[in-house]
């Protein structure tokens, strides 16, 4: 019944400026009915901007735009939304005090008019149930947002979605949040989705995803409409290509010479009840240690417990063989520890302020004269410095955070904690919505903090990165260390094995 | 984009300024958010200098700030807490029972420069109490502590007090209030003199700094090692000072301290610092921009009294002002992010 080639959606010759910067020269777009369309590019790439044009959010300078094979305007999201386009967001956009089935029909709810407008809200929970078992899933439309899931409160959007008749989903990372089984679910619900007939831009950071999920690919570069392919006629290394315009060399392997064996960081007996307990490790100066585990296993909760950030009920920390007691992140960051954070928007940056103020944030004292007063012009040397070494892209020292890409915030936040001097980084989540060009970066600057003697413990969902980093690997399971693997003897199927507790 | 502007320019550019901070965004609307409160200063006494040919004199002008100037110190301290993302509702309380306090000290003979020390000390105490609240006892809002001093303070003054005022205070405790140094008044001199040392705290040293970032994400300031909950405490207590300072000018001025000194007083504050360019949501805020927001209050007052305006009236433009700065305020807001949007 399902006519696959006809495009749902063409975008022909879409150009797109900003005071004067064009960040989209004439890029062609189609997305066929019933396809998952994936579309790629590094940060920067004007991915986003493609897909905002698409919403109504900006407008495009040139090009046109058909729906269904209509010339249209889009001007507006409302109008966007009306023509059965829907974004789910990269940041999801649920009321959590209210039901998953007012959710659904936020603005929109089933209503009989008899001089106010009456709910119906029988009506409203079997179409919410009806909706979700059409995703393949079973939720209590009558349930709150905020008691759900990540991966559930997606859903809802989808659903969302498809309860205006949308019939093309643009999904933004939309696995990042998400752990390895939620995300197979994810792919099922895609699947579904596909074979209703409705059309799904998919965009990602993970290559490998997008062979699972997408029928075709497009890739973009600095604006540039790079090429279009089926996946079927690619691989991640030609995307990648794309992607860059260059070759990645694969990290030399050469093992990292172990050879200190100086104790850092010592962790005995730790435990919280409820998330982690009977956790006990070693990191040594000079090595790179990665957590490993499911989502949900303890892991964030156990680093920021270490950076006095979380709480815990037992246990002892030792830091270079002395016991120490920390109470608070304050605490920690006086005995040269680092944390971070999984989510740098809302625990590792001040977004409405500067690179400079960010990067001084942790620093504060140890530029200051007695103590107390700042030392501008010292601080603006190191804050200077440090952004030249990690190859921060921006305008100045005084642009403000929220204007970089993500993998240049996350150098804003790795930045900090060099100029404070730390000795010890618990890293979480450290690539978490980065593109593949700042996450080699950040890669080679964890090894090169390594190199230089300073310890490295830190939280991954991504397999590939624990292998291709660490020294050594921890795998959590439900609050416990499960196992732990060398280097050499450690591989996807054996980390995978003590996640999900088969390993015993 | 400005990933690709920046690749052009590889070198970061540091651009040249004073060894200061200007750590909020270059850009045309933050001109506006400096310089936005000046102008609105200079516009209104443009418009009451042609109206009232009294308005322009050196005698009117010191007596506008002389005015001002209990107002200004409530509002200074009001100015941290309001960096903090934070809000002081007690302060017009603090100052009565400060005023309360150093009258009777004073009155049982005690030395002017050590009452005057001791009104500051039970301020600040008054103020950490805020702190403390807020913090150690985990309420979910400054508003709540302050909510709860504001109602203490103001009984204890009555209790204290008997609710009636003591007056015929020494002279050299009245200085600070009634007295003049070089032809001006002392409690301007007081306001630059203060007002300077916060400018300083604020802008030059790392607790400044901790302040701001506090306001400006909380978790990332805590993140980042900064003691939050310290620098919390800190600044309710500042502010509870501040009010306590203002309570000795109020006393020398009115030669009385009465337990209803300062009623209402905290929203005048608030005003000041919302006037004077400060963000509701934290994070941004000045010194300068406080004190104009405290002098366009004064000037406001002054002009229409001049203008024979009743205080009734008079209070209706004032609630209009605080509309409007602020609405300014957003309407700047919206058009700098959409920037940032753009930019993205």
């Amino acid at each position: 019944m399902i006519n696959r080639t006809e495009p749902l959606l063409k975008l022909s010759g879409i150009t797109k400026s900003f005071s004067g910067v064009t960040v989209l020269h004439g890029v062609d777009f189609e997305v066929r009915k019933g396809e998952v369309h994936a579309l790629v590019g590094e940060n920067g790439a004007g991915k986003s901007t493609l897909m905002k044009i698409v919403a109504g959010i900006h407008q495009a300078d040139e090009g046109r735009i058909f729906w269904k094979g209509r010339e249209v305007q889009i001007i507006t999201p409302r109008q966007a939304f009306e023509l059965g386009i829907s974004i789910v967001h990269q940041e999801l956009a649920l009321v959590p005090s209210l039901s998953v089935a007012e959710n659904i029909f936020l603005g929109r709810y089933p209503a009989r008019r008899l001089v106010f407008r009456w709910l119906l809200w029988r009506e409203m929970y079997q179409r919410a149930i009806k909706l979700l078992r059409s995703l393949g899933h079973d939720i209590d439309p009558r349930r709150l947002v905020e008691e759900l899931s990540v991966a559930e409160q997606q859903l809802i959007e989808i659903a969302r979605a498809l309860s205006s008749n949308s019939e093309l989903i643009i999904m933004d990372e939309p696995t990042s949040p998400l752990s390895e089984r939620e995300t197979t679910r994810l792919f099922q619900t895609i699947a579904h989705l596909k074979a209703s007939g409705v059309s799904i831009i998919y965009i990602s950071h993970r290559l490998k995803e997008i062979f699972e999920v997408a029928d075709r690919v497009t890739v973009l570069r600095d604006g540039h409409h790079i090429i279009t392919t089926s996946v079927a006629e690619t691989d991640v290394g030609a995307l990648v290509r794309c992607m860059v315009g260059r070759e990645i060399r694969k990290q030399a392997e050469a093992l990292r010479a172990q050879a200190n064996k100086e104790e850092a960081l010592r962790v005995e007996g730790l435990a919280a009840r409820g998330k982690f307990s009977d956790i006990n490790f070693t990191v040594h100066r000079g090595e790179i240690v990665a957590l490993a585990g499911l989502v949900g296993a303890g892991r964030t909760e156990l680093v920021e417990a270490l950076f006095g950030a979380g709480e815990r009920d037992a246990g002892r920390v030792y830091l270079n063989g002395q016991p120490v007691r920390i109470n608070t992140p304050a605490d920690a960051v006086r005995y040269g520890m680092a944390l971070v954070t999984d989510d740098r928007k809302t625990k590792g940056l001040v977004l409405g302020a500067s690179i400079h103020f960010n990067v001084a944030l942790a620093a504060g004292r140890e530029f200051a004269r007695y103590g107390i007063f700042l030392n501008g012009k010292k601080e603006k040397e190191l804050v200077g410095q440090l952004a030249r070494e990690l190859r921060i892209k921006m305008a100045d020292l005084e642009q403000p955070v929220v204007s970089l890409s993500g993998g240049n915030q996350q150098k804003v936040v790795l930045a900090k904690w060099l100029s404070a001097g730390s000795t010890i980084f618990l890293l979480d989540e450290p690539t978490r919505g980065i593109d593949v060009g700042s996450k080699a970066e950040i890669y080679q600057l964890i090894r090169q903090l390594a190199e230089r003697g300073v310890a490295v413990l830190f939280v991954s969902s991504e397999l590939e990165e624990i292998l291709h980093l660490a020294d050594r690997i921890l795998v959590i399971c439900r609050g416990r260390i499960a196992g732990e693997l060398r280097r050499e003897e450690a591989s996807e199927e054996k980390i995978m094995l003590l996640a999900t507790g088969g390993g015993k | 984009m400005m990933d690709q502007r920046a690749e052009q320019a590889q070198e970061p550019v540091v651009r040249k300024q004073s060894v200061g901070r200007a750590f909020w965004p270059s850009m045309p609307g933050q001109l506006l958010r400096r310089f936005g409160p000046l102008l609105g200063l200079v516009l209104l006494c443009l418009v009451f200098s042609s109206l009232s040919s009294f308005f322009l004199t050196f005698d009117n002008l010191i007596n506008v700030f002389r005015q001002s100037a209990v107002n200004a110190l409530l509002a200074l301290g009001q100015l941290l807490v309001i960096i903090t993302a934070g809000i002081d509702l007690s302060v017009g309380s603090v100052l009565g029972l400060s005023c309360v306090l150093a009258a009777m000290m004073v009155k049982a003979g005690a030395p002017s420069g050590l009452t005057i020390v001791a009104a500051i000390a039970i301020g600040a105490a008054l103020g950490m109490v805020n702190g403390l609240l807020l913090t150690r006892l985990r309420l979910p809002h400054p508003f709540i502590p302050t909510l709860g001093m504001m109602n203490v303070a103001r009984g204890l003054a009555l209790v204290i007090s008997g609710g009636y005022p003591i007056s015929e205070l020494p002279d050299d405790f009245r200085f600070l209030g009634a007295g003049t140094i070089f032809y001006i008044p002392a409690p301007v001199v007081l306001v630059l003199v203060v007002y300077t040392l916060f400018h300083i705290f604020l802008t030059r040293t790392t607790l400044g700094r901790d302040i701001y970032a506090i306001g400006g994400n909380q978790q990332a300031a805590l993140m980042s090692g900064i003691p939050v909950a310290r620098r919390l405490t800190t600044v309710y207590a500042l502010s509870g000072g501040l009010a306590a300072l203002g309570a000795v000018v109020l006393a020398g001025r009115m030669n009385s301290g009465f337990p209803l000194a300062g009623m209402g007083a905290e929203l005048d504050a608030i005003a000041a610092v919302i006037i004077g360019g400060a963000s509701f949501f934290g994070g941004v805020g000045s010194v300068w921009g406080t004190l104009i927001g405290a002098l366009i209050m004064g000037v406001l007052r002054n002009g229409l009294n001049l203008l024979n305006v009743s205080a009734y009236w008079q209070t209706v433009v004032i609630g209009t002002v605080i509309v409007v700065a602020v609405w300014i305020d957003v309407w700047r807001q919206r058009a700098m992010k959409s920037r940032m949007l753009i930019s993205k």
